[in-house]
């Protein structure tokens, strides 16, 4: 004997477990290539990075160190915003080890930094 | 995890692993089976009554055991070089864990959004809760989100030291001055233990690996839990 039953009413907004989300931007993956402020506002983790494809990311991590201060001298000089330095900031917080961060600051504070920004 | 009495690998975290696991599998099938058909031929000729001392040479049989072994091993170097660029995909990881060894532990920083450092020191024998695995515990897991690309970068800050994960297929020198890098996937929730894989002194056995995966809530929880702890 089947039995029909009665069809539960979802057309509230309460629906038990079924939260209505916020309406926000979602992330979806871009490109370096796309908006920096939109790479910048979803940016999850350091992205692969086709210069350096192998195991060693020594260079990777230094490079992007190197970038952001070469970014903010060289925008700050034209007095402009250096907010699109903050992806190499991301960047090399993610991969760098803090220890090696904080070594290379003190040596940038100090003048005995060996890179060249 | 690892047992006393273990013969083979211990049961595949990463889809990786599990490729290694099957690929072992049938390479040792293979030669088993070689194995055993080198032993049956070397019997069977000390023993036969059959032999004709005029066969100088037999171009038949010289192809034969030329063509058959080459395609046998195209049959393991086939699925190994498979595996070989599995595990050279670029893989998008969804977080990114430093893994830096030191004179004897393991620090971990997850820096990618609130810089979270801590160390991983291997819990003594006399300090053991039971049910706790003598020389693999230790105070502080490195936690990871269950089925997300990771990527661990492996260095040292003093002498040569290794990462090693078996039940996730992973290890990766940690080298001082060098950051190495390698990628996994926690395929299901559980606690996977390794060692330092590198000599790195007295206490190079007593610096241990542990790696808990949870699911993604349970990560941030435990991210937040320890940032206030800090």
């Amino acid at each position: 004997m089947l039995c029909a039953l009665p069809k539960k009413d979802i057309s509230g907004l309460n629906r038990g477990h079924i939260r209505k989300r916020p309406k926000t931007s979602f992330c979806w993956l871009t490109t370096m290539a796309a908006n920096i402020e939109e790479n910048i506002r979803c940016y999850r983790t350091a992205p692969f990075d086709a210069r350096f494809p192998n195991t060693n990311q020594t260079r990777n991590c230094f490079q992007n160190y190197l970038d952001f201060h070469r970014c903010n001298k060289a925008l700050s000089t034209k007095n402009k915003d250096v907010s699109p330095c903050e992806w190499y900031q991301k960047v090399y917080n993610s991969i760098c080890p803090i220890s090696w961060v904080s070594k290379w600051d003190d040596q940038l504070e100090s003048g005995t930094f060996p890179g060249k920004i | 995890m690892a047992y006393s009495t273990q013969l083979g690998f211990q049961d595949a975290a990463s889809p990786i692993m599990e490729e290694l696991l099957h690929f072992h599998d049938h390479a040792l099938m293979i030669i088993l089976l070689i194995s055993v058909l080198v032993t049956y031929m070397m019997v069977v000729t000390t023993y036969t009554k059959l032999y004709n001392k005029n066969i100088t040479d037999s171009q038949l049989i010289e192809t034969i055991w030329t063509i058959l072994p080459a395609m046998t091993l195209t049959l393991i170097a086939l699925p190994s070089l498979r595996i070989l660029y599995l595990m050279d995909e670029i893989n998008k990881p969804h977080l990114t864990i430093k893994a830096i060894g030191h004179q004897w532990y393991w620090t971990y920083e997850y820096s990618d959004y609130v810089a979270l450092e801590f160390d991983s020191y291997m819990i003594p024998t006399s300090d053991l809760l039971p049910g706790q695995f003598r020389l693999l515990e230790v105070d502080h897991r490195m936690v990871t989100p269950i089925g997300s690309p990771m990527r661990v970068l492996v260095s040292a800050e003093d002498v040569l030291h290794s990462w090693a994960v078996p039940a996730l297929g992973v290890k990766m020198d940690a080298v001082p001055g060098r950051l190495n890098q390698t990628a996994f996937t926690v395929s299901r929730p559980g606690v996977f233990y390794g060692q330092c894989s590198e000599i790195c002194g007295a206490n190079h056995s007593f610096m241990p690996i542990v790696v808990e995966a949870v699911p993604l809530e349970h990560f941030e929880n435990w991210y937040t839990m320890m940032l206030q702890d800090a």
